[in-house]
């Protein structure tokens, strides 16, 4: 039955409850990677997990995908439920992976155009939006070029084309700037800045911060299976941090004696092996505070918030490996 | 949290939740290897006609001059060229149906990792098997195809209709082979195992199955182990055809055995895929 369009406005793209997923590691052991989640993805929103390496990001976005059984908990996506209707839900999403798994002994059109025909568009329709799509993401010369020519930035917009081609509901996106240098990086953000104010619902997985901040309404920090926190990037910094982070750079191995010195200045101090972390609501006047106190820090910063300085109070780890 | 009825409202599809059927699967991925065929079938005709073209002038003409025995030795055919033809396309069939099974699904999974593509779309991991083995059963029935109308000014087939049954059956014997090497492909690691195949499978079957000489040569222990292979069954059964020679029940058994051997094969075929896909 086709619900009208409020109910289908008002249901969420995605919602999960207590989802899990666990499997058998090449040595034999049980891993679990997700250890029951809670989310709601609305329509229209660009949604962020955040998290490092194997915090369960892409084994989440994987069964969101309709391709990864679900170990346990509910999962609905456009309101259906992928064990049972996982090509009915597959037809609406786009999917651009980690990893990508473009033809490269064919040329970039024929990429896109085999991709739509698995969707059983109609040829005539497919090579209109493929047509279409390379001019949107700016790759309309490299129409003929074979794959393998192109650069890693232009790979990635050719599996976002891709990943567009039957005209999703939702885009699935994981990682998707990670090995880009900045320009390619921005390109790919103005696309799906402009995807997401056509209407279509991004979920996307990232460790970057900037990212996250750039791009996402709302978003969970996941780490170790778990959601650790959930919000929209601004919530999630006044929820978790300071206004304002003063960082202190000391000789190595000078960190953890300087702090006790610095203690008072900030709600919180945080020592990571390269820097001091003092988070305050004014950042230039700790560092005033330093100076006065006959400290001399080898370089300092007086700085926002950031997502990073919630996931390092959250987790009490940094982001990046 | 969801409650029971909301969740009941929201679990119903908002469009068409119909699986694809078989067909569409394959209908579906046919731009796909169409596509990649015309960017290679020019080097795969190559390799797949010049070279049993070369077996059957060594092997069927200047050898062949040598070979002077009664058509009853040559289990009915009337040279010995009439007689290796039919074994050289069986075994032609087989080549083609590993080629195809072997390096394509490995390039599927790990290199050009065009299943996990493929995966994302409604298409299902059976679609994914089937249409690899219906690209596999065209290769197969092009190549024997064109090799027996190669043949036929050679005047080495006995009737025009037996050669035509006798391409279906090295189509039978092609996929009967093809299914099981796209399950042990989904399942390996990497590549070398195929050299294996080749080495330890494909050639002693092609030397020792009755494609070059009748398998009483053997002697009867050998023979009855040759008999249990199956290019044995496709090699009999399009002879069989093509010298018009028929014992309705030894063909019988040989496309029951080919039969057999294909829809197991196809299971497995299907299940090692999915397995190896299944994340």
């Amino acid at each position: 039955m086709p619900s009208d369009s409020a109910a289908a406005t008002s249901d969420p793209m995605i919602s999960a409850r207590g989802l899990r997923k666990s499997f058998t590691s090449r040595e034999g052991a049980i891993v679990e990677a997700v250890k029951g989640i809670d989310i709601d993805v609305r329509r229209g929103e660009a949604f962020g997990f955040l998290g490092p390496n194997g915090a369960g990001k892409s084994s989440t976005m994987r069964m969101i995908a309709a391709v990864s059984p679900v170990t346990g908990g509910e999962l609905r996506i456009l309101g259906m439920d992928p064990a049972e209707h996982g090509p009915a839900i597959r037809s609406r999403l786009g999917v651009c992976p980690q990893e990508d798994t473009l033809d490269n002994e064919l040329n970039v059109f024929d990429n896109l155009y085999i991709y739509g025909r698995y969707f059983g568009i109609a040829k005539r329709e497919v090579r209109r939006r493929a047509d279409e799509l390379l001019d949107f993401v700016q790759l309309g010369e490299k129409r003929d070029a074979k794959v393998e020519s192109l650069s890693g930035g232009m790979k990635r917009r050719l599996t976002i084309a891709r990943s567009l081609i039957n005209q999703p509901d939702i885009l699935l996106l994981d990682e998707p700037t990670t090995g880009l240098d900045p320009q390619a990086r921005h390109i790919l953000w103005d696309r799906l800045f402009r995807l997401k104010q056509e209407g279509v619902t991004l979920v996307i997985t990232t460790h970057y911060m900037d990212e996250a901040e750039q791009l996402c309404d709302r978003l969970v920090v996941m780490d170790r299976g778990v959601v650790a926190a959930e919000g929209s990037p601004s919530e999630l910094i006044s929820r978790y941090s300071t206004r304002e982070v003063a960082e202190l750079r000391f000789p190595v191995g000078d960190h953890e004696a300087t702090a006790e010195k610095v203690a008072d200045l900030g709600d919180r101090v945080e020592v990571l092996p390269d820097r001091l972390l003092v988070y305050a609501a004014d950042g230039e006047h700790v560092l005033e505070q330093v100076h006065a106190r006959g400290l001399r820090p080898v370089a300092t910063l007086a700085r926002r918030s950031t997502l990073e300085d919630v996931f390092l109070r959250l987790t009490g780890r940094t982001l990046v490996d | 949290m969801a409650s029971t009825s909301p969740a009941e409202v929201t679990s119903a599809p908002f469009r068409d939740d119909r699986a694809l059927t078989a067909w569409q699967g394959v209908g579906r991925q046919l731009d796909y290897h169409w596509t990649v065929y015309k960017r290679t079938w020019k080097s795969s005709a190559v390799s797949s006609f010049l070279s049993p073209l070369l077996y059957v002038v060594a092997m069927g003409v200047l050898l062949g001059r040598f070979v002077h025995v009664s058509p009853a030795r040559l289990e009915g055919a009337t040279s010995y060229l009439a007689f290796i033809v039919p074994g050289l396309i069986a075994a032609q069939a087989m080549q083609t149906a590993l080629f195809e099974t072997t390096y394509p699904v490995l390039a599927g999974i790990k290199w050009h990792k065009s299943f996990w593509a493929q995966l994302a779309t409604p298409l299902a991991t059976r679609d994914l098997a089937n249409a690899m083995l219906a690209f596999a059963m065209f290769r197969v029935a092009t190549t024997c195809g064109v090799y027996f109308l190669v043949m036929a000014p050679f005047g080495v087939f006995a009737t025009w209709w037996g050669p035509l049954l006798a391409w279906l059956a090295t189509v039978l014997v092609g996929m009967a082979f093809a299914t099981w090497t796209f399950a042990l492909s989904a399942r390996v690691e990497g590549p070398d195992s195929f050299g294996l195949v080749f080495r330890l499978g494909m050639i002693p079957l092609f030397l020792f199955s009755g494609s070059f000489f009748p398998i009483s040569n053997l002697g009867p222990v050998l023979a009855w182990v040759a008999r249990c292979t199956p290019l044995w069954h496709g090699v009999s059964l399009t002879r069989m055809l093509c010298v018009d020679d028929v014992d309705p029940t030894t063909a019988a058994v040989n496309v029951a055995v080919l039969t057999c051997l294909l829809v197991v094969g196809w299971w497995l075929a299907v299940a090692s895929l999915r397995r190896r896909l299944a994340t």
